[in-house]
C-alpha cells in the first residue's frame, strides 16, 4: 500500500526532483514559488546535493548551463518575469544541447503584473522568447500528483534528448496542498559515472583521444544551417513521441472545451453542471502544449459543434486549437485576466449562452 | 641539442586567428603553458566568453564550453559545483566581464567560488568593431566616442580590481601586463599563483591582463605595446592587489 502524504505544491515539486536523482538547484525568490528555493535549501544539503542561491535569473540560467554541461541534473524554477529573464539561456542551452529541467510557476501579467495565478505565460513557454529557431517540450499538469510525477520523468527526457524541459505550473498549484504519492527515490548519478553516462560533457579531458567542446557559436551559415536542421531533426522526434492530452466525453459532446492545468479543474466542475442542464460537453486537456497534442482534436465527431478555449489569459492557447482543429468546428473563448479565477458557474452561464447560438 | 623554446602542449595545432599585435596569443599561451607545466591539461575545464576570444577553445588545448555575453562566472560555477576538484578558468574580454558581466564577475566574488578568471582588458570592443568600452580611458577614441571618451558624457573608465578586491570571497586579484618581454614573464608568475589560489580552494582568484588591440587602437603592432605602457598602465597600475596568506 503506496502512502499519500499531504504537501504544498511547490515542496512536492522540490521533492519530486530529489527523488529523481537531481541534485542540483539553482534559484531566486519570486512569488509565488519561494516554498520551492526555500524546500531545496533546506533539503538538497541533507542529500548531498548543492543549492545556490543566485543573484538574479540570469546568473540562475547560466549557473544550470554550466551544471547542466558539467553533466550535472539541474532543477531551476522560476515565475514569469523571472522566466522573462532566462530565456537567452534557454536559447543558449537548446544551441549548445544541454539539459536543464525549468519550472514556472506562473502569475499573471504582463510587466510585474500581479502575484495571483494565471496562464499568460503560453506564448512565453511555447513560442519562445530567447532568439532564434528554437524549442522546448512544455507540460502542463493540472493536478499535484500529474506535476509530481512529470517532474520526477522530466530529468530523464531532458537527458535524452539533450535539450532543455519545462514544467509550467500556475501559481494555485504552487500554493495550494493535496495528497500525493511520492515516487520511489532514485540514485543520484555519481560525479565519478558523468563520462560514463554523459560522453558529451566536460568532466576534463584526461587522456581522452579528442576533447570535449560545447559551443552556441557558428562561425559560418553552413555550419550554423547543419546545426539548426539537426536540432530540429530532435524536436521532429519530440513531435512524435511527447504530445499527450487526457480526453474526456469527447466523442458524444456538442461542446468541447479545451483547458490545461487549474482551468482544467474548474472544467470539469462546469462539465457536471453544464449535464444537468441538457448540454453534452468533453474535455481535451493538454498535459503537453508544446508540442501540442494536434492528434486529439481528430476524434471529435460530427455531434460537436463548438469548440471552447478556457484559459486564465486573454486567450493564447487559442491559436494552437484554431491549428489543430484546422476550421472543422467554431472555435472561441472563454477567459479572464489579471489572475482573476473564474467560478465553475461563470463559466457555465457563458457557456450556456454560447452554445445557444450554434444549436 | 637540448632545445630553449617549445610549443606548449597546451595549445592545439590550429593557427591563431587573431589580428597581429594583439594580446590573446601571448595571454592564451601563457595559461595553457602554466597548466601544462602543473600537469593540469587533463583536469581542466575553461568557459569562453562572447568576443573575439568567443573561440579560444580552438587553441586552448582543453576541455571548454562556451558563455552567452557576460555570462562566464556563472556558467563556471555551476561547473566547479559538479566538479570541485577540476581546475575551472573563465577568459573574459573588458566588454564581457566589465559591462554585460559586472554582476556575474562580482557575485561569483561574493560567494567565494573556486574558480579563475583571466580578465583580458584592452580598453575597448574588439570583436565588434572598436567601440567604447568600460575601460576605454578619457580621451581614447573609439566607434561610439569618435572625439575621444568624454568624462561628463561618457563617465570614466572603471577598475575592476580595485572593485573586486573589496569583497571577501575574492582571495587573490592581480593586475599585469603583456607589454614586454619582462612585464609577460612577470604575468607568467602570476597565473601559477592564481592556479595555486583555486588548487588550494582559497576563493575566487582574478587576474586582470592589461592586453592590446592595435586593429581598433589605429596603431601598429610595435606602436600598441608602447602604447599600452604609456596610457593604460599609469590609468591601471599594476601589481598585487589581494593575495591569501602563503600565496
Amino acid at each position: 500500500m503506496t502512502r499519500k502524504v499531504l504537501m504544498k505544491g511547490n515542496e512536492a515539486f522540490g521533492e519530486a526532483a530529489i527523488r529523481a536523482g537531481c541534485r542540483f538547484y539553482v534559484g531566486y525568490p519570486i512569488t509565488p514559488q519561494n516554498e520551492l528555493v526555500e524546500y531545496m535549501s533546506r533539503e538538497l544539503p541533507e542529500h548531498g546535493g548543492t543549492f545556490i542561491q543566485s543573484e538574479s535569473e540570469l546568473a540562475t540560467i547560466n549557473i544550470a548551463y554550466g551544471i547542466g554541461v558539467a553533466g550535472g541534473d539541474c532543477l531551476i524554477s522560476s515565475s514569469s518575469p523571472g522566466i522573462a529573464l532566462m530565456q537567452e539561456g534557454f536559447s543558449f542551452a537548446c544551441m549548445a544541447e544541454v539539459p536543464i529541467v525549468i519550472l514556472n510557476v506562473s502569475r499573471s501579467g504582463p510587466g510585474i503584473g500581479g502575484i495571483q495565478p494565471g496562464q499568460s505565460d503560453y506564448f512565453q513557454m511555447t513560442r519562445g522568447g530567447g532568439n532564434g529557431d528554437y524549442r522546448i517540450p512544455v507540460f502542463t499538469p493540472a493536478t499535484m500528483q500529474e506535476a509530481v510525477n512529470t517532474i520526477y520523468g522530466s530529468f530523464e527526457i531532458a537527458n535524452r534528448y539533450r535539450n532543455p524541459v519545462s514544467i509550467m505550473v500556475d501559481g494555485m498549484m504552487g500554493q495550494m496542498m493535496e495528497p500525493v504519492v511520492l515516487p520511489e527515490a532514485k540514485a543520484p548519478l555519481a560525479e565519478e559515472r558523468i563520462a560514463a553516462e554523459k560522453p558529451w560533457a566536460l568532466v576534463g579531458r584526461g587522456t581522452k583521444p579528442t576533447r570535449n567542446v560545447i559551443k552556441a557559436y557558428a562561425p559560418n551559415t553552413t555550419i550554423l544551417e547543419t546545426q539548426v536542421l539537426r536540432l530540429f531533426k530532435k524536436y521532429e522526434s519530440m513531435e512524435a513521441e511527447l504530445p499527450e492530452a487526457v480526453l474526456t466525453d469527447v466523442e458524444d459532446a456538442e461542446m468541447v472545451f479545451v483547458a490545461y492545468g487549474s482551468a482544467a479543474r474548474i472544467v470539469a466542475e462546469v462539465m457536471t453542471i453544464l449535464k444537468e442542464r441538457g448540454i453534452r460537453t468533453g474535455l481535451i486537456r493538454p498535459k503537453t502544449v508544446w508540442p501540442f497534442p494536434n492528434g486529439a482534436f481528430d476524434r471529435l465527431g460530427e455531434r460537436t459543434k463548438i469548440v471552447v478555449s478556457v484559459e486564465l489569459s486573454m486567450g493564447q492557447m487559442i491559436d494552437d486549437i484554431e491549428r489543430a482543429v484546422r476550421g472543422r468546428y467554431p472555435v472561441r473563448l472563454i477567459n479572464r485576466a489579471g489572475g482573476i479565477i473564474p467560478t465553475s458557474e461563470e463559466i457555465s452561464r457563458i457557456a450556456e449562452e454560447m452554445i445557444g447560438a450554434y444549436r | 641539442m637540448k632545445p630553449i623554446y617549445e610549443k606548449t602542449i597546451g595549445m592545439t595545432e590550429a593557427e591563431l586567428s587573431y589580428c597581429p599585435g594583439c594580446g590573446h596569443g601571448i595571454a592564451h599561451k601563457l595559461i595553457m603553458d602554466v597548466l601544462d607545466k602543473k600537469g593540469l591539461l587533463g583536469d581542466t575545464i575553461g568557459v569562453s566568453p562572447i568576443g573575439c576570444s568567443v573561440i579560444a577553445h580552438q587553441y586552448m588545448n582543453v576541455e571548454m564550453c562556451e558563455a552567452a555575453h557576460g555570462r562566464a562566472p556563472a556558467v563556471a560555477t555551476g561547473i566547479k559545483r559538479v566538479h570541485p576538484d577540476k581546475f575551472v578558468y573563465t577568459y573574459q574580454g573588458d566588454g564581457d566581464l566589465a559591462s554585460i558581466g559586472t554582476t556575474e564577475i562580482v557575485h561569483a566574488a561574493v560567494r567565494a567560488e573556486n574558480i579563475c578568471v583571466f580578465f583580458i582588458n584592452n580598453a575597448i570592443y574588439g570583436m565588434t568593431g572598436g567601440q567604447m568600452a568600460p575601460t576605454t580611458l578619457i580621451g581614447q577614441r573609439a566607434t561610439t566616442a569618435v572625439l575621444g571618451r568624454d568624462a561628463v558624457r561618457n563617465g570614466r573608465p572603471i577598475h575592476v580590481s580595485e572593485m573586486l578586491a573589496t569583497i571577501e570571497g575574492a582571495a587573490y586579484v592581480e593586475r599585469v601586463s603583456i607589454d614586454s618581454p619582462a612585464a609577460i614573464r612577470k604575468t607568467r608568475k602570476a597565473i601559477e599563483r592564481v592556479v595555486e589560489v583555486q588548487q588550494r580552494k582559497l576563493g575566487l582568484a582574478f587576474l586582470e591582463i592589461l592586453s592590446t588591440c592595435p586593429t581598433n587602437w589605429g596603431v601598429t603592432a610595435p606602436e600598441a605595446m608602447s602604447w599600452l605602457r604609456e596610457n593604460m598602465i599609469p590609468y591601471y597600475p599594476l601589481g598585487v592587489l589581494k593575495r591569501p596568506e602563503g600565496i
